[in-house]
């Protein structure tokens, strides 16, 4: 008969949450940022009246979301060394780091799908109010930085939101370059000592806590936030 | 020829085409002077609005030239976005930047484009949100004021730039009836106090009470173009009188 050993959680918490949930929140947060950032520009690129603009946009946006994150992550972490090393012209492989490697796949795959939803959110914005800001004598940056984007991102913001909670559990994957997130982290306590149903359980646990808890946020959020018209 | 003496607004020959079979502006000629209040009517559809949005060139047009303050809209070296600064301009639709407060939309471009410190904006917009009766409602949003304040903040954002022109496109047609004479109220103090406006509605009161020229449009041309007195009289066209009786009628 199977022993279940919840102790093992307890003992291991610290490490779990130290050098794992500490690792998965930073990569979250800062992958998401970066990518809003990049995604948002995209998009901007994507509306442009400059077709080259666009069309590196939209094929950009395509390639993205054509190619499994996997995929990605190993081709970032096997080739951005070479690729530096074209570029800086050093004698070796540029060693980039697998946080860097990761944030960096993670950022530009993000910026696809982000770009894809500041698209929605930029043309929701009614078009009398671009004529406004043109009217008072903004320029296109300053109506879409001032007028539109502020607007676009308090539209999207829910789903915004949501799809860094997706970007938050895809971040488990670095475990193909070796990195240990939380999942990572309990993945090893669980082979090490042989508690593979208690770790993955847990682990499992508080995945969906998290990302359920953040979920009833973007409700109260979208309750909060939404502009009154 | 002095700067005075020119016209403030002029238009010659003016033709938009939406595409090749549908022309939506017509060799479209007038001018608007120094001081001068047009009202522009016509039926829906006459391409009012298109001329009205073609004097700031948010409308682009292919044909034709416009001058403001002898500025020509279609040279190369023309700086729009500065010509259009001096250009105030007041929506149908209002369009109040939702996402910002009442005292944030005055400031917005005085301090971005007229480069005009938070102390001045603020001291301009507030006095202005004074003169069109709405100091109370400075700190709020544009969406917990009715259509008719709302429009009166556009009046005192647009005025905030302190424009050597103001463009009108239907500045109540989306309002409550109630509502109308507050803010034709703040247009005709406007016109009184000598500011050049170019106004597309169908407040005929409005045109009676202070306008000096009226230009009728139909179907991307301009009709008639006449003294209030004589628009307003006997003589005029068939398509005119049509648009008045049906307008007046009640």
């Amino acid at each position: 008969m199977f022993q279940f050993d919840f102790d093992i959680i307890f003992k291991t918490l610290p490490y779990l949450l130290r050098e794992g949930m500490v690792f998965t929140l930073t990569l979250t947060a800062l992958a998401a940022f970066g990518g809003l950032v990049l995604g948002t520009l995209l998009a901007l690129m994507r509306l442009s009246t400059l077709p080259g603009l666009a069309l590196f946009a939209t094929g950009y946006v395509n390639l993205m979301r054509s190619l499994p994150l996997v995929l990605v992550i190993f081709w970032f972490y096997f080739l951005v060394p070479y690729i530096g090393q074209v570029i800086l012209r050093t004698e070796r492989p540029v060693e980039v780091g697998a946080f860097a490697s990761a944030l960096i796949t993670f950022t530009l795959f993000e910026a696809a799908y982000f770009s894809e939803i500041m698209r929605a959110g930029i043309q929701s914005v009614p078009k009398g109010q671009l004529s406004a800001g043109y009217a008072l004598g903004l320029t296109y940056r300053q109506v879409m930085g001032y007028v539109v984007v502020p607007q676009a991102l308090r539209n999207m913001l829910p789903v915004i939101l949501t799809q860094t909670v997706v970007l938050f559990q895809d971040t488990s994957l670095v475990y193909v370059i070796s990195i240990t997130d939380f999942l990572g982290a309990a993945s090893k306590v669980a082979q090490r000592d042989g508690r593979l149903i208690e770790m993955y359980l847990f682990a499992a646990l508080v995945y969906f806590l998290i990302s359920f808890l953040a979920s009833l946020l973007v409700k109260r959020l979208q309750a909060r936030t939404a502009i009154i018209r | 020829m002095s700067a005075s003496a020119t016209p403030m607004i002029e238009m010659a020959a003016v033709s938009k085409w939406y595409s090749p079979q549908f022309q939506v502006l017509k060799d479209c000629t007038t001018s608007v002077d120094r001081g001068e209040v047009v009202v522009v009517c016509g039926p829906s559809g006459s391409g009012k609005s298109t001329l009205i949005k073609c004097v700031n060139a948010l409308e682009p047009f292919q044909a034709g030239t416009i001058r403001v303050d002898g500025i020509n809209l279609s040279d190369p070296g023309t700086n729009l976005p500065k010509l259009r600064a001096r250009i105030g301009m007041v929506f149908q639709h209002f369009e109040l930047f939702p996402h910002l407060k009442i005292t944030e939309n005055l400031c917005l471009a005085q301090e971005k484009v007229l480069g005009r410190s938070r102390e001045e904006a603020m001291a301009k917009g507030r006095a202005l949100l004074d003169r069109v009766g709405l100091a109370a409602h400075a700190e709020k949003f544009p969406g917990q004021l009715s259509g008719g304040q709302q429009q009166r903040v556009a009046i005192a954002r647009a005025l905030a730039m302190d424009p050597i022109a103001m463009l009108f496109d239907e500045p109540t047609s989306a309002l409550d009836p109630e509502m109308i004479t507050e803010v034709l109220d703040v247009m005709v103090e406007l016109a009184r106090e000598g500011m050049t406006m170019m106004v597309v509605t169908h407040e005929m009161g409005f045109a009676r009470k202070v306008a000096h020229r009226v230009i009728f449009m139909d179907q991307g041309e301009i009709i008639e173009d006449r003294s209030k007195d004589e628009f307003f009289g006997s003589p005029r066209s068939d398509r005119a009188q049509l648009f008045l009786s049906k307008i007046l009628s009640h």
